[in-house]
């Protein structure tokens, strides 16, 4: 089943084309990334997709129901919950709290919403720091916060924006079976994310969005070779040389 | 009501109250376009300026004209010294500090010349107060003439600053890429309350002096930047303007508080409709 | 979340009620009972400006719209005070409705909602000052009529016990908020609109309620004072000086607490009173000092005194657990 459809989306931002006549299916339950190079429009295409920023042209439909042009907090409502890519804490609150904003989305109860979000605070390896005012968390905490506090809203479709981002190795290497476990549950997934390695070992399909346009989607190992997507991260010419020197993984 | 003879007058009146409107929004919208904040202590700021250039009068026996080559830099000072030592510091950065922190200095400032000074309103006695300018279709009375003629000099040395000094390019940058400068800020923050001063020395040969006088001004000067475009020199100027002649014509027609109204109410609609281009940020 | 329980705010009540049986002096009772206004007016401003992180400059638009429907409905067409009184109230919930439906839908938010507020309440003080429905120049004199039924009485104390209980209900309304979902969606907003959008808060709704509430507090207020004082005009019911008390006291007291405006409130109507023993009565020296707290305040104790005690008691616990763990070794 298609989860989300995204159909001939423009954007544009006074003389910039920030998305270009982009397309793009989600399969229900799968984990997708969508990468490309910094500047590519992978964000915007969030915000539009999320009911921040309406698409100069273009539909989005979330399980056949079109929902461009939305707004936030009904997107949420319907399931489609996204992470920010600069993470936007609630600072002045404490880690428990925070979550249980998320968790408010379907619960009335305080008690019921603090309960919940102590459960999605253990899955997420929070657990201990419930306590904390989320201003004092590392950088690898906030964006567990991030997701703790998405995961916690029950959405279907969680779109998480650079979640690894800023992460060392060992953290993104406790983040990617967390990720892992949201889609095992049923959670449909779109990823941006830049960490190769977590993209290929999580996504199941892959676009490549560059200069606001896919130029390839497809499995992660199959894009990552296309001599298209490593021109767009490495530059004109570059897939020539790397082929030339005996092919490399991007 | 319509004749020339009474519209004409009022339009020129208009424009030359509009030109020192124009200069008191200058200031606010320097401080707005670097700092990103809405000084809330502008309009007592314009009041102490005011008392200050109506002493220097009574006790120096300066022509407000002159009052204002030691004003400026004097008011500069303070600017420089508030910003600095006092919002800066105070704030820590945030947004919602910061408003809070120009408004006490606003009620600080307020009530302090009203304790000092009591809430009488004093005029200057200038002799040349009622000079005219004779245009055949209109009187225009001398200082706001020459109120008119100081306010374009002053723009244009204020884009001289920005435009060619070290000092002014640094606030342009500062201005575009929010950088945490603390002299920048202060240094704009006294430009801005210099404007204040030239502003005070202009206004006080036909104005009268008192507590509340910043008030007045502020929410017009407000309307002004927020028309013009938070930031925007020439948009201060051009809707300096333009507010004194809506001023002056509602005046006309509905007497003078309702016309107070009439700025209030647009301020309240630029505010509630402006389209998103018009001005930057909205927070 | 942290904050006083329900019976806390009970015994904090009680134990203001026996002021007037412990003492007859009048100078105390009219001093706690204005306290107790500000500490009303503070705790509607509160909820939008504490909880929902909305500072508004123009409280005095809520407070006075209380104030002069509770004196027109009395004087110039027989409304009884009671009925009046709360006719007030919802007037007041009215133009916040009002106003922040047309604010919030803008997206104003910060310095454009301060600047747009203060503006509302000038636009209201000017038509006061010159309508004639509310006495134009001369204000508006409510007629001494000392009966319970006209909202008035021959003694202070039941004055003081209502204010009392206004503060009350005030005070048991925040809490409720403290613990419901509305109140966390209040304060999502205050701490990140964006990210509380992301998780389904409509943050415009909640907006809009918490203005409702904070306008229907603040007037109640303003609905008191006059049957109290007997007399309003526009400097006074839309004057500059409420809209600043108004944020004054939570601001001093502990923002986004629940005690925190009576806190304050306590605090800085002591200070006027010091001020005027000090230095005589002249006008303006108590704002002065006002704003002079203000920026004191917001420098060295963002979360007032409140925050301060809060502060006290993690460090005195942090002490004690430190010391405890040394003699235990």
């Amino acid at each position: 089943m298609v989860e989300l459809r995204v159909e001939r989306v423009f954007k544009r931002f006074g003389g910039l084309l920030a998305v270009n006549n982009v397309s793009l299916a989600v399969e229900a339950g799968r984990i997708t990334a969508l990468i490309g190079p910094n500047g590519a429009g992978k964000t915007t295409l969030f915000s539009i997709i999320s009911g921040f920023l309406p698409p100069s042209e273009g539909r989005v439909f979330h399980r056949g129901a079109d929902i461009t042009g939305m707004p936030p907090h009904l997107v949420a409502r319907r399931g489609i919950v996204r992470t920010f890519q600069i993470v936007q804490p609630f600072a002045g609150l404490t880690v428990h709290e925070n979550i249980a904003i998320g968790a408010h989305l379907s619960r009335r109860s305080r008690a019921d919403a603090l309960d919940a979000a102590a459960e999605v605070a253990s899955t997420v390896g929070l657990g201990d720091l419930l306590g904390r005012p989320a201003a004092s968390l590392t950088v690898a905490g906030r964006k567990r916060l991030e997701v703790a506090r998405a995961l916690a809203a029950e959405p279907e479709l969680l779109l998480l924006d650079e979640v690894l981002a800023g992460l060392n190795p060992a953290e993104v290497a406790t983040m990617v079976p967390i990720i892992r476990g949201i889609a095992d549950s049923g959670v449909t997934i779109l990823m941006i994310e830049h960490v190769m390695q977590a993209v290929m070992r999580l996504a199941e399909h892959v676009f490549v969005l560059a200069e606001g346009r896919i130029i390839a989607e497809g499995a992660p190992r199959v894009v990552v070779d296309d001599p298209r997507v490593v021109e767009a991260y490495l530059g004109h010419g570059a897939a020539a040389r790397l082929s030339a020197a005996g092919g490399a993984h991007v | 009501m319509l004749s020339p003879v009474i519209l004409v007058p009022a339009i020129l009146n208009g424009l030359l109250t509009g030109a020192v409107y124009g200069l008191i929004a200058l200031g606010l919208t320097l401080i707005y376009g670097v700092l990103h904040i809405i000084n809330f202590a502008h309009g007592a700021l314009l009041t102490a300026a005011t008392f200050a250039a109506f002493f220097a009068h009574r006790f120096l026996g300066l022509d407000p004209y002159l009052a204002a080559i030691v004003l400026t830099p004097l008011f500069f000072a303070l600017g420089y010294c508030l910003q600095r030592f006092v919002i800066g510091p105070a704030a820590h950065g945030e947004d919602r500090n910061i408003l809070l922190v120009t408004l006490g200095l606003a009620v600080v400032i307020e009530n302090l010349l009203l304790y000092a000074f009591g809430a009488d309103t004093r005029t200057l006695n200038l002799d040349y107060a009622f000079n005219v300018v004779d245009l055949g279709i209109a009187f225009l009375a001398l200082p706001r003439v020459i109120g008119f003629g100081v306010v374009l000099v002053v723009a244009l040395v204020l884009w001289l600053i920005l435009s060619l000094t070290d000092t002014g390019k640094a606030i342009r940058a500062v201005a575009k890429e929010k950088l945490d400068v603390g002299h920048i800020y202060a240094v704009t923050f006294g430009l801005g309350t210099a404007c204040l001063a030239i502003a005070a020395c202009l206004l006080i040969p036909t104005y009268y002096v008192n507590p509340h006088i910043g008030n007045a001004f502020v929410l017009i000067a407000f309307t002004i930047v927020v028309l013009g475009g938070m930031g925007s020199v020439t948009g201060a100027l051009v809707g300096g303007l333009f507010i004194g002649v809506v001023e002056s014509l509602c005046g006309l027609y509905l007497g003078e508080s309702l016309g107070q109204i009439g700025i209030f109410v647009m301020f309240i609609l630029v505010l509630l409709f402006r389209p998103s281009g018009l001005l930057g940020e909205r927070a | 979340m942290r904050g006083p329980s329900i019976a806390h705010i009970v015994l904090v009540i009680a134990v203001l009620a026996t002021v007037p049986l412990l003492t007859p002096s009048n100078v105390v009772l009219n001093f706690l009972t204005v306290a107790l206004l500000i500490a009303l007016v503070g705790q509607g401003w509160n909820v939008l400006g504490g909880y929902g992180g909305q500072y508004s400059f123009g409280h005095a638009a809520f407070f006075g719209t209380g104030a002069y429907v509770t004196a027109i409905l009395q004087m110039r067409y027989g409304v009884n005070a009671w009925i009046a009184f709360a006719l007030g109230i919802a007037a007041g919930a009215l133009v916040g409705a009002a106003i922040g439906a047309l604010t919030f839908r803008s997206g104003l938010k910060g310095s454009y909602f301060a600047l747009v507020t203060l503006a509302f309440a000038e636009v209201l003080r000017i038509l006061a000052s010159v309508a004639p429905i509310t006495g134009a120049g001369v204000g508006i004199l409510i007629t001494l009529d000392l009966r319970p039924q006209a909202f008035q009485f021959q003694s202070r104390a039941p004055f003081y016990w209502i204010v009392l209980a206004l503060l009350a209900v005030s005070l048991i309304i925040v809490r409720l908020i403290e613990r419901s979902r509305f109140g966390a969606w209040l304060v999502a907003v205050r701490e990140n609109e964006d990210a509380a959008k992301a998780v389904g808060v409509d943050t415009a709704r909640v907006k809009l309620a918490a203005m409702t509430i904070s306008a229907a507090i603040t007037a109640a207020g303003g609905g008191f004072y006059v049957q109290y004082f007997l007399f309003i005009d526009s400097g006074i019911a839309y004057g500059p000086w409420i809209s600043i008390e108004a944020l004054l006291a939570p601001i001093v007291g502990g923002i986004g607490t629940v005690f925190g405006p009576l806190i304050g409130a306590l605090v800085v109507k002591t200070l006027g009173e010091l001020t005027k023993l000090i230095a005589g009565d002249a006008p303006g020296l108590d704002l002065v000092i006002y704003g002079g707290v203000l920026i004191l305040i917001v420098a060295f104790a963002p979360h007032g005194i409140a925050g301060l005690l809060t502060d006290l008691r993690a460090r005195f616990a942090r002490l004690r657990s430190s010391v405890l763990g040394r003699a235990h070794g």
